[in-house]
């Protein structure tokens, strides 16, 4: 068998990637596949990925695909990643559903895609600045990526002094986390606030239950269409009735899915369309 | 359109700045310690500062306290921005007034989330 060119082994991770995690990386930017490999390359000692997909092609080599798709995986995130979005969740959203959830005191989070853990950690520093406001209260955060390499990393707490300061604060930096070298620790008490599981939007392995907040940033935008109908049915069916999803600040569920619908209230959040009143919130008005 | 001032006697990091600011629509004057920069604030109060620690004739925890004394001079937000990274350097900073911390190298996206915070972006 002749060996494929380069162009078509760049085509063919990018498929596997898609199969895998329902990820999508267009075309213009298969050079991102080159890049992120090389060192997985170097370390096997494969010439290039021509011979890496003959390699991958055998079953016994799953180990090796993993580790070739957590790396062509975009894993960007950082600390309160838009932050007029975390500004409406403090001062909107967490005191509507603080109304709300009032007689039973729990509250169900749910940070889907959530990468190297900066975005659970944001809510639960938002959370712990009204700690006053949520004392006699049960808070679930629950953080979930399909990469267990950015799941080990969420858990660690360990962030590099780069990705300390993007987007955190220097209060929040200072209250929240211990220097160690050139590396910045999360708070133990935070980082008990929050569970980080490895787990696939598309394909769960367990049912994690219903969550009053879902937070699904920057992930879906990465999914074809069909890919990301389904990942909305799911969203839709773990998201309490007048519970709040938020997407990144470039996505909008208008033309995308009849599921959700906008909020007049929180930018940037949406709630479940109420059925057969496509773009009408299911949303009970806000209490005076 | 708002301005910086950008406090570095590196002509490298002023200019890396520069570029950065500049994308972020914000007019950029430059100054190369902090003697220079209380001279510019003399002449107009920039809406931010963005502030090396280390420089030639006046440092930057020197210009941060003549500043904060100055007419309007509690108006501009002080971003230091400097190779001194220890968790005792940002303290005694914010403690002296500066409003947030940037710790080199930085990019474009620390630096916008920065401005950002300090509600100048």
């Amino acid at each position: 068998m002749h060996a494929q060119p380069a162009a078509d082994a760049t085509r063919i991770l990018a498929g596997l990637l898609e199969n895998r995690t329902g990820q999508q990386i267009a075309p213009s930017r298969y050079w991102r596949i080159q890049t992120a490999l090389a060192p997985l390359l170097k370390q096997h000692g494969i010439p290039d990925l021509d011979a890496l997909v003959a390699v991958l092609s055998d079953p016994e080599n799953e180990r090796l695909l993993q580790e070739s798709l957590e790396l062509m995986l975009n894993n960007e995130s950082f600390f309160f990643r838009d932050i007029a979005l975390f500004a409406s969740l403090r001062s909107e959203a967490l005191p509507m559903l603080r109304q709300r959830r009032a007689s039973r005191k729990t509250l169900r989070i749910w940070c889907a895609g959530t990468s190297t853990g900066q975005e659970a950690y944001s809510v639960a520093m938002l959370i712990d600045s009204d700690r006053e406001l949520w004392a006699d209260w049960k808070i679930e955060i629950i953080g979930t990526d399909i990469s267990a390499a950015v799941i080990a990393k969420a858990r660690s707490g360990r962030y590099s002094q780069f990705e300390i300061q993007r987007g955190l604060s220097v209060d929040y930096m200072l209250r929240y986390f211990a220097q160690d070298g050139d590396d910045w620790i999360i708070d133990p008490r935070l980082q008990q606030m929050v569970q980080f599981q490895q787990e696939n939007i598309l394909k769960p392995r367990t049912d994690p239950g219903r969550f009053d907040i879902i937070l699904c940033r920057n992930v879906l935008m990465y999914f074809a269409p069909e890919t990301r109908a389904i990942a909305y049915a799911k969203l839709e069916r773990a998201l309490e009735d007048d519970g709040l999803l938020m997407l990144g600040a470039a996505e909008t569920v208008m033309d995308q899915t009849q599921l959700f619908s906008g909020t007049r209230e929180m930018r940037g959040l949406y709630c479940k369309a109420t059925p057969g009143l496509s773009g009408r919130s299911a949303l009970p008005p806000p209490l005076s | 359109m708002k301005t910086c001032l950008v406090v570095d006697d590196s002509k490298v990091i002023r200019k890396v700045a520069r570029h950065i600011l500049e994308t972020l629509d914000f007019a950029v004057v430059e100054a190369a310690d902090g003697s220079e920069a209380l001279e510019q604030c003399g002449r107009a109060m920039p809406d931010v500062v963005l502030l090396d620690w280390n420089m030639p004739v006046m440092g930057g925890m020197e210009f941060l306290c003549a500043l904060r004394k100055e007419e309007g001079g509690d108006r501009p937000k002080v971003v230091f921005c400097t190779t001194e990274n220890g968790r005792g350097h940002i303290q005694a900073a914010i403690e002296a007034g500066a409003d947030e911390y940037v710790m080199k190298p930085f990019d474009r996206e620390t630096l916008h989330s920065k401005l950002q915070i300090v509600g100048c972006a």
